[in-house]
């Protein structure tokens, strides 16, 4: 990293850290190690940055934004899915090495860089947002802010897929062709929530995204670094309106006799 | 035509470089246009800077104060960029703003609501009433993930990781682009009838910055070395409040929305500093005493705004000379305080955390500081770059027929200084403008076929640092730039500094031709910064040239040796373009004049 400007304060001393780093590719790699002086308030992006500045130039690392807004810098941290922007040093055990690895749930790139494209896939297969007609004649709708509380929580969302990662479904068993993920459970959460839309998603999430497969473990809210009730918010209330729509006897009986949308 | 070996060739009507709320808008209208549209991605899709944007979108919808209408929005747009916008830019921004606004909740995004259910608005600086449509303090967030998932049903191939290294011309017209992606590094060749810059900033080229790693100017530096003109380039934005501490999160932005919500910003002695220096041009419109400043944060339509809601510049500077003068906070910076505000509201630590979420995350997470109960301290940070791609008014098309820009790479709108929220609404009003004006270019023009001679030769050059594994680090290099531009060229300059400057960027750009790199192609970061290298040193040179030469203190700019304003530079931008000997000319353009309509505006809102 840059030097920063000679300011007594910023000048802590710094102590010695080894890191253990991921390094390879698709066909396999191994753990390095890299010893990297630590001063007060870093994270552990800047270590990795430090290391690539200094030690190895070609460390790949994925990163924008360094302010847990952007969701790129997503890592295993000492085993741990993080963001590495958000993980200040001070958190870890002293005085014991860091181990940072790519996510585990997707393929390698290359050191720390995973292909997450699968991700970009699914979300385009998604029923887009369509809404209503406008309420007004200026083209705006009337929405209160109660009604959209919940769906902001959802949109908080930083596309970091930790929670993908450690969703056992998608990380253990590799239903990545017949499960969509927590993120996109709750993405679908957000549209079917969406005080505007009216489209319709219940068979999908039943037939196609695999919601049924989440058997609600939590994992992935515990992972996630906008602290959004995924399971809780998203997912329960979806298989809950799956159950209305498909297991419900009285509403199977309606169905019947209901018109086709 | 025949390519070299191991190039990757796409074929598209439109390519737009950069997947930002500018990239993305003018995508959606080319698509919709019905011309083939292809998008490059520097990171993944939706990982663009514009997702750190946090305060709001200017609009004047008129949603909490029915005072407000397009005039007003414009004419303070005007007296904020010191009159050294482009009058058409700025009609067309205040105008259709409130239509972008609708039009982004018509495609899925959710703005925080007025009690009547409407799409609420914010204070910010050098906005006369309550004018940014937002969603807590993740506006950015919601603008470029509403325009992505809008986006990618409308039929656009994207190219996310790749880079671009150079625009392609053949005769004298966009013909195409070079790039490579990340991933393999592998070269690839866009063939494009018409391509749209919409690639962001600068803020890279400076130590502190709010600016992700992409903000390298690309854009600027792809137009300038093509032949197209770079304006106002000395106007870089120091926004007033970055973080100071700890030293790793330097620069990173606090929103102004902390101060829209109330917070003041206070000295070492506690002094709301801010009160004792008032520009003349917005003295009838700032608060009296601190009394009348919470009842203009308040909604309170007979007070004025507080003195912390004065133009970025201004307040810059005023934190500037705080800390030079030796009343600043422990870690270098002031100290700015929204927990003060529970003297006046009932509940205020769950008020400010609802408003302000990412702020109160950021502090308690980044510096463990919790901003519902103690004060934050902040410092000035390279935000944003107002000059850029000189651009017709209209139509965003620069002096390269085929070459459109839109966003922050564009000059124009903002002229010496922009005001907080007019980016974001920036970015979907030009947005939307070039890509309508490229898909009818691209409609109106057959292709063009690109010269596989510029190609190898572009190519060329940025493979042969693989030749050279014990040439100079790549990451030093740019560290030394970053520290000439932070101490040369920043808030406060001056002449001899910055000629000094200039000696340096020379010095650099020798360096730079030694650079070497270890690795090999795939996903290599030293190789990718020896790319951005070349942007960062164009746009430094564009930067340092400009601000020599214009000499007077005016908007962004501040120089200690012409501190006053001056009626002649009033009257020109400066433009930096390519010479045929290769050498940086910086010319001055006399500015764009203004109709007599518009003229009228501006007399009647002062």
């Amino acid at each position: 990293m840059p030097t920063e400007p000679s300011n007594p304060h910023s000048q802590d001393a710094s102590t010695t850290v080894q890191f253990r780093i991921w390094r390879g590719d698709s066909t396999g790699g191994t753990f390095h190690t890299y010893p990297v002086a630590v001063s007060e308030g870093m994270v552990v992006l800047d270590c990795v940055h430090r290391i690539q500045a200094e030690q190895a130039n070609d460390l790949a690392v994925r990163w924008n934004c360094k302010a847990g807004k952007c969701g790129s810098c997503s890592a295993e941290i000492n085993g741990q899915p993080k963001l590495m922007c958000m993980t200040r040093m001070e958190t870890l055990p002293a005085g014991q090495p860091v181990t940072v690895e790519p996510l585990r749930a997707f393929p390698s790139i290359r050191d720390l860089v995973t292909d997450v494209s699968w991700n970009f896939r699914v979300k385009k297969k998604i029923k887009p947002f369509k809404p209503r007609k406008p309420d007004n004649a200026d083209g705006s709708w009337t929405m209160m802010q109660e009604d959209v509380d919940r769906v902001q929580e959802f949109r908080k969302c930083i596309e970091c897929f930790l929670c993908q990662d450690v969703c056992h479904v998608l990380r253990d068993h590799h239903k990545h062709d017949e499960f969509i993920g927590p993120r996109f459970l709750m993405y679908t959460a957000a549209l079917e929530m969406h005080p505007l839309d009216t489209e319709d998603r219940i068979a999908d999430l039943k037939n196609n995204d695999g919601i049924g497969y989440c058997n609600i473990t939590k994992c992935c809210t515990k992972v996630c670094p906008e602290h959004i009730g995924i399971t809780d918010n998203a997912i329960i209330p979806m298989k809950e309106r799956v159950v209305d729509e498909f297991y419900d006897p009285m509403t199977r009986l309606f169905r019947m006799f209901k018109p086709k949308r | 035509m025949s390519f070299p070996d191991g190039f990757i060739v796409h074929e598209h009507d439109v390519l737009v470089i950069g997947a930002g709320g500018a990239g993305l808008r003018a995508a959606i209208e080319a698509s919709g246009a019905g011309v083939t549209v292809g998008v490059i991605c520097k990171s993944l899709l939706g990982k663009a800077h514009t997702v750190m944007a946090e305060g709001g979108m200017a609009a004047a919808m008129g949603n909490v104060d029915d005072r407000d209408n397009w005039e007003v929005h414009f004419a303070d747009t005007m007296r904020g960029g010191q009159y050294l916008n482009n009058p058409i830019m700025a009609e067309h921004h205040a105008k259709e703003s409130p239509e972008r606004v609708r039009e982004l909740e018509s495609w899925g995004a959710v703005f925080d609501r007025t009690k009547e259910g409407k799409i609420l608005q914010r204070n910010f600086g050098g906005h006369r009433y309550p004018r940014l449509a937002h969603v807590g303090d993740r506006t950015g967030l919601e603008l470029i993930r509403t325009l992505q998932d809008h986006g990618i049903h409308q039929g656009m191939e994207v190219f996310m990781e790749m880079t671009v290294v150079s625009l392609l011309k053949s005769g004298g017209r966009i013909a195409g682009v070079l790039g490579y992606d990340r991933e393999r590094g592998r070269m690839h060749v866009w063939k494009a009838k018409a391509v749209i810059l919409a690639t962001g900033g600068i803020g890279k080229s400076f130590r502190i910055t709010s600016n992700s790693w992409e903000g390298t100017g690309d854009g600027h530096s792809l137009a300038y070395h093509a032949g197209a003109e770079l304006m106002d380039m000395e106007f870089v934005q120091f926004h007033p409040t970055g973080m100071v501490w700890p030293p790793s999160v330097r620069g990173i932005l606090v929103t102004e929305g902390v101060r829209g919500e109330g917070g003041v910003l206070r000295n070492s002695e506690g002094k709301r500093f801010m009160f004792d220096d008032v520009p003349d041009a917005y003295r009838s419109q700032v608060a009296s005493n601190e009394e009348e400043g919470w009842r203009y944060v308040c909604g309170d339509k007979n007070a004025n705004r507080p003195p912390e809601l004065l133009t970025r510049d201004h307040v810059a500077r005023c934190i500037n000379r705080e800390i030079k003068a030796g009343r600043g906070s422990p870690h270098g910076g002031v100290f700015l305080d929204i927990a003060w505000i529970k003297e006046k509201i009932p509940n205020a630590s769950a008020h400010i955390q609802r408003k302000l979420p990412s702020m109160y995350h950021q502090f308690k997470q980044l510096a463990g500081v919790d901003i519902t109960t103690e004060r934050m301290e902040v410092g000035p940070t390279t935000h944003y770059v107002m000059g850029g791609v000189a651009v017709d008014g209209d139509t965003q098309e620069s002096c390269v027929p085929g070459l459109f820009a839109a966003g922050e790479v564009t000059a124009g709108l903002h002229g010496a200084n922009r005001l907080g929220g007019n980016s974001l609404s920036d970015l979907v009003v030009f947005g939307k403008l070039a890509g309508e004006h490229a898909a009818k270019f691209a409609k109106a023009n057959r292709a063009v076929e690109v010269d596989p001679a510029q190609i190898n030769d572009h190519t060329q050059e940025i493979e042969k640092v693989f030749d050279r594994p014990t040439g100079e680090n790549p990451f030093a290099i740019q560290y030394a730039l970053q520290d000439a531009m932070q101490d040369l060229v920043g808030i406060v300059r001056t002449e001899k500094e910055m000629q000094l400057a200039l000696v340096k960027i020379e010095e650099l750009k020798k360096r730079y031709k030694k650079v070497g790199i270890t690795g090999h192609r795939e996903y290599n970061p030293g190789w990718h910064t020896s790319i951005d290298l070349n942007c960062m040193l164009t746009v430094s040179e564009s930067i340092t040239r400009s601000a020599l030469e214009r000499k007077e203190s005016r908007g962004a700019q501040f120089r200690d040796d012409f501190p006053e304003k001056s009626a002649e530079c009033a009257t020109f931008n400066l433009v930096a373009k390519k010479a045929p000997d290769g050498t940086m000319e910086i010319r001055r353009r006399p500015i764009v004049a203004m109709r007599p309509d518009l003229k009228a505006i501006i007399e009647k809102m002062k």
